[in-house]
């Protein structure tokens, strides 16, 4: 999940009688399962908090490509170097089609850059882990990548057109992702004794971040209502982090590698696994500025962006140039 | 190490794109715009894929047993046989832009060549290699067009990267023994027929950039024979060649 603590900016949940007609037929509509499209009404807490929640995801595509990039110039094979690029080169283009799903809601995407810069907009908590061996390659592949497609599946349904639309292109290379990423995993650990350190050693660091990424517990989160309301929000934070356990425990049994938490286990009366809560007060200091790798991250993207203002500038001037020449000979 | 000219020919066209390859990705998430990041990651996608028929073709035609991997993880600097401006260091944006321009208007002529060549395996590589690198021209020289003819800071910088760049130029043209044979064989053109046709089109494209070609045409040699690479190659194989080289046994 690339979206976490969206706040809502509505003001509680109304019932339909206590809205007016423009703000009933709204909700009707996304009741009965219909799409929102850019120019219909829309209240401003909807527009804002999608705002919020597509431009987050956005900026998580954006800087999710650094942590990959670390190891695409030592990536171990040719064929591993040319699907790393290529992973990283599909959440770039993803970045993309959010920024334009956000566009349509009448922000620009030099203000939501501006926004990331300065650290006012955020970015998924995951991407502020560092990648320390080849192994974290396959984990996230595995985990953060799984854990995404659990929120962005349903996501494909959500009310709003433009973002359910980017969605469904999104999770088909997401699904391929997390595909490259559990295999990168298995060569590790059915690899040499070093191969299978480094994918268990890979797996206890991620284990909890990647728990992290659905966001606080349902019992914590208190912008979730209206967002399931407005069908922005699709399922709550501990349905998706359940869902997510149960399918990656067997994952790790068939990998032969231990998930680090000795609470773990399967409840045969829910039919789902029990398992430990991850350190939510890490979780809120890495939000606020403090994981391992916030700084470093935001000053690359800084770095970046600032590096580049002449190429944006020199190639807008030549644009510039170009069509007052094209005017002048016309 | 085979002193075979065809596995020599089929190592310079391999390293020329690994090499040229690598230095792209390191751009990798650290682009002026998220346009260009894409683009980027795309360059080097298409330039690992011709590294790995080129070298892979290399390790068959050596028939010692070494796949393309192999060979682009386990040599040193000595053995590569890449052109001394691929592994010029990334620069700025318009030094890496320069020289992606300088070397697509080399490649193109070199693999439009290559399709009539005797060898059907190679006009094939060089065929579907050619269709990628068109695209690759395209885009750097308009990026150099636009680049050079922005403003005065992107056009003094343009022209840096240029005199920087320059004297790598020469070497791609000049011919060896090895390339003696490949135009022997019907394999490889002679390299310095290809000069007319590049200094024309890099002439247009730096006179649309308003940039000034460097009058002097001293070239730095020694890349393509492998007899003297620059410092740079160096560093380049220690990170890109770690884990194969830390971690022998495994298998990825």
């Amino acid at each position: 999940m690339y979206a976490q603590m969206i706040k809502s900016t509505g003001k509680g949940i109304k019932s339909l009688d206590e809205m007016d007609p423009e703000e009933r037929a709204f909700q009707e509509r996304i009741n009965a399962g219909g799409k929102i499209e850019p120019k219909d009404w829309m209240p401003d807490g909807y527009r804002k908090n999608l705002i919020r929640q597509i431009g987050q995801h956005a900026h998580s595509e954006i800087v999710g490509q650094l942590p990959e990039g670390n190891w695409i110039t030592r990536a171990p094979t040719l064929e591993r170097k040319a699907i790393l690029l290529a992973k990283v080169q599909d959440e770039a283009g993803h970045g993309l089609y959010l920024y334009c799903a956000a566009e349509t809601l009448g922000v620009t995407r030099d203000q939501m850059t501006r926004d990331l810069l300065s650290g006012k907009m955020k970015y998924s908590s995951i991407f502020n882990y560092p990648t320390l061996t080849w192994a974290d390659m396959g984990a996230v592949g595995w985990l953060v990548d799984g854990a995404a497609i659990m929120n962005q599946v349903p996501l494909q349904r959500t009310s709003y057109g433009p973002y359910a639309r980017a969605m469904v292109r999104i999770c088909k290379e997401e699904s391929f992702h997390q595909r490259q990423g559990f295999d990168i995993m298995m060569k590790m650990a059915k690899g040499t004794e070093a191969q299978r350190k480094m994918a268990q050693d890979a797996l206890n660091r991620f284990w909890f971040p990647a728990l992290m990424m659905f966001g606080p517990s349902d019992k914590d989160s208190v912008h979730s209502a209206q967002s399931m309301a407005w069908k922005i929000k699709m399922n709550t934070n501990d349905e998706l982090r359940q869902k997510f356990v149960d399918e990656t425990v067997p994952q790790a049994e068939y990998l032969g590698l231990t998930i680090p938490d000795e609470t773990l286990k399967f409840n045969g009366e829910t039919g789902h696994y029990d398992f430990a809560e991850p350190d939510w007060e890490e979780f809120f200091q890495v939000l606020k500025g403090n994981g391992p790798c916030n700084t470093e991250r935001l000053a690359a993207r800084n770095k970046a962006w600032d590096e580049g203002r002449w190429v944006r500038e020199g190639l807008l001037a030549h644009a510039e140039k170009k069509r007052s020449r094209q005017m002048a000979a016309e | 190490m085979s002193t075979d000219p065809k596995f020599e020919f089929l190592c310079r066209m391999g390293d020329n794109a690994l090499v040229l390859g690598h230095r792209v990705s390191e751009w990798c998430g650290t682009a002026p715009v998220l346009e260009e990041d894409i683009a980027l990651a795309n360059m080097a996608l298409d330039l690992i894929g011709q590294t790995q028929l080129w070298l892979g073709m290399a390790g068959e035609v050596e028939g010692a047993g070494r796949d393309a991997d192999k060979l682009a993880f386990h040599r040193d600097v000595w053995d590569f046989r890449n052109v001394l401006l691929v592994e010029q260091p990334n620069g700025d944006f318009g030094q890496t832009m320069m020289r992606q321009f300088l070397f697509d208007a080399w490649h193109l002529a070199q693999l439009t060549a290559l399709i009539d060549s005797s060898d059907k395996e190679i006009a094939a590589i060089a065929e579907k290699s050619a269709k990628e690198v068109t695209y690759h021209l395209e885009r750097s020289s308009d990026t150099v067009i636009g680049l050079g003819d922005g403003t005065e800071e992107s056009h003094r910088r343009m022209q840096a990267a240029l005199d920087l760049l320059w004297p790598y130029v020469g070497e791609m043209f000049l011919g060896d023994d090895v390339d003696a044979a490949m135009k022997d064989a019907g394999i490889a053109p002679d390299p310095a027929i290809l000069r007319a046709g590049y200094d024309q089109l890099v002439g247009d494209t730096l006179a649309a950039a308003t940039l000034t070609k460097p009058e002097d045409d001293f070239a730095h040699r020694g890349g393509k024979s492998g007899a003297r690479h620059s410092e740079h190659l160096g560093h380049m194989l220690t990170q890109m060649q770690w884990l194969q080289r830390a971690y022998p046994d495994a298998t990825w």
